[in-house]
């Protein structure tokens, strides 16, 4: 037998690049800034695959450029350069940086869904819960409203958001529960990719527990492919079945998780590592 | 009759870590030849530090050999490299044929016990029904209290852990099963029950390699005794 797997997504040599830059950035950078004509490379030269049903961890300090591959994989900027490619659109055969907006509305609402780092940005504020749920349904081209209806309160008992709660707006909620409705929302159309930017960053240890444990159940029911950023190797531990070790918009090193965790090479992550506590 | 065969070949195994901070190399195992057939039993003793660990480790690839081969006769893959294998190859592996007791518990946190080896099997496919059947069992063959099952095991005892730990690594029925000083911190009692248990795994489709501290432990359980600090097999 062979592993012939497809990954569901394939990043290679992904650049965002703030500022023009200068022939002689690459060797002028200081963390991830050019000495001589103060480009920033957020993302400098990022490639990866995630395979059907894994989740691959992404640690890193903070602007590392974790975020910036998240949203450029989510459209909500074009990159400096770099093709994406994913299983189920035009069979992995197109950059989907390279789409019209019609056709990246579509793989956006249809194929991913996204947690963002910042719930104001994943959520409108001022819609009810149930609200945001169906408006990543009516993206992806539903149109039933009762369906629609009963689905929200499908997606938002899963996350443990009690139905009487729907009506309400993000804006009365906690910062557990904003990151749950943003799953839920995120799940809304069962996408093969799920987007997960330090989902738990900032919330109470107890909530934080609820939420990983609420992952974990996603992981297991929906066979689903994860990409997992945090800073918190414990959250990666806990999750990832491989990991991405990122340093001012590079990857240094990569491996299966527990091998990255007991036996780092690069520098930073040995740092990284040994101030776990 | 059952054909024996190789299962697992490492060859000249090496690994050294470089930790950044002091700037220091540290040489862990060396030339380290082993060959293990299916229904065999390898025991690997040394001195603390000798590297012992080490080889399990590179074996799962919890650790990235530096020098060496470890070719490994798999059921889906056939023969295969261990130190060059993919990372999804590996993650295939540990699923479905390659296991890894240490007396350390290595389980979720917030799952209990009975949910920890049902895991085992939904990695590998199985659904929750067939999976609760078949952990139930396991937990009762290494003798798990009942009473413990739905209970989170970070309040284990030592023994209890451990027989967690076999549960989970054996349901899977795994061609290889690598043991790190399964019986360190256990009472005579307990260490009987498990080298029982040992001795019951012991099978015709399985290979086993473990380390132990205590010789007359492994007094009749192992076919065979490397130690490792002189490189060379001892009977
Ligand atoms: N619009 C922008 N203009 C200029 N620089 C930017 C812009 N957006 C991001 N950057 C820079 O790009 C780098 C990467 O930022 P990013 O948000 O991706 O970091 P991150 O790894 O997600 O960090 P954190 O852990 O703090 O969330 C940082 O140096 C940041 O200041
Ligand atoms: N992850 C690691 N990083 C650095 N050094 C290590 C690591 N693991 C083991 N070592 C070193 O390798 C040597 C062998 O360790 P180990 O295999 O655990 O020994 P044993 O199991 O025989 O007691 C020791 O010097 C140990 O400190
Ligand atoms: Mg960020
Ligand atoms: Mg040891
Ligand atoms: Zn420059």
């Amino acid at each position: 037998m062979r592993l012939n797997e497809t990954p569901v997504l394939r990043v290679k040599n992904l650049i965002v690049r703030y500022g023009d830059g200068c022939p002689a950035c690459q060797e002028n950078l200081d963390k991830n800034r050019c000495a001589l004509c103060g480009a920033i490379w957020a993302a400098n030269d990022i490639s990866l695959d995630v395979y059907p049903g894994e989740t691959l961890g992404i640690v890193g300090e903070s602007g590392s450029g974790k975020t910036t591959l998240m949203r450029s994989l989510y459209f909500d900027f074009t990159p400096t350069s770099g093709v994406a490619t994913l299983r189920d659109h035009k069979d992995g055969q197109e950059n989907i940086w390279g789409a019209s907006a019609a056709e990246r509305r579509m793989i956006r609402n249809i194929h991913m869904g996204m947690v963002y780092q910042n719930p104001a940005l994943g959520l409108r504020m001022d819609y009810s819960a149930a609200a945001n749920i169906a408006e990543k349904i009516l993206a992806a081209g539903g149109r039933n409203a009762g369906q629609m209806t009963g689905r929200a309160r499908e997606l938002l008992e899963a996350v443990e958001i009690m139905t009487s709660r729907m009506g309400e707006t993000p804006k009365n909620f906690s910062g557990g529960m904003r990151q749950r409705v943003q799953i839920s929302k995120a799940l809304a159309n069962s996408p093969a990719l799920l987007l997960l930017d330090e989902v738990t960053t900032g919330l109470d240890l107890s909530v934080q527990a609820r939420v990983l444990d609420l992952i974990r159940k996603i992981k297991a029911r929906h066979g689903i492919s994860i990409l997992l950023v945090s800073h918190d190797l414990a959250v990666v531990r806990m999750l990832a079945d491989r990991t991405i070790v990122m340093l001012d918009g590079k990857i240094v090193e990569s491996g299966l998780t527990d091998q990255i965790l007991e036996d780092p090479r690069h520098a930073y992550t040995q740092q990284l590592v040994h101030s776990l506590i | 009759m059952v054909a024996i065969m190789e299962i697992l070949n490492i060859v000249d195994l090496g690994k050294d870590f470089y930790l950044h901070t002091p700037g220091l190399e540290i040489k862990s195992c060396h030339g380290i030849n082993l060959t293990l057939e299916t229904g065999e039993f390898i025991g690997i003793v040394g001195a603390s530090g000798a590297g012992k660990s080490t080889i399990l480790k590179c074996v799962n690839r919890s650790y990235l050999p530096t020098r060496g081969e470890i070719l490994y006769d798999s059921a889906a893959f056939g023969k295969i490299d261990l130190t060059a294998a993919s990372e999804r190859e590996i993650l295939y592996l540990r699923r479905h044929e390659i296991g890894y007791v240490s007396q350390f518990l290595n389980a979720m946190p917030r799952t209990t016990a009975k949910e920890h080896v049902m895991n085992a099997l939904i990695l590998r496919g199985a659904d929750a029904r067939s999976a609760e059947a078949e952990a139930k069992e396991t937990l009762s063959h290494f003798r798990l209290p009942e009473n413990l099952w739905e209970l989170y095991p970070v309040t284990f005892s030592g023994g209890e852990k451990l027989r967690l730990n076999l549960a989970h690594a054996m349901v899977k029925k795994p061609r290889l099963l690598m043991l790190d000083e399964p019986t360190a911190s256990l009472d005579d009692k307990t260490k009987l029950l498990v080298r029982d248990m040992l001795q019951r795994l012991k099978g015709p489709d399985t290979g086993m390699i473990g380390i132990f501290h205590d010789i007359a432990f492994m007094e009749g359980l192992c076919d065979k005794v490397l130690n490792i600090s002189e490189g060379v097999f001892v009977s």
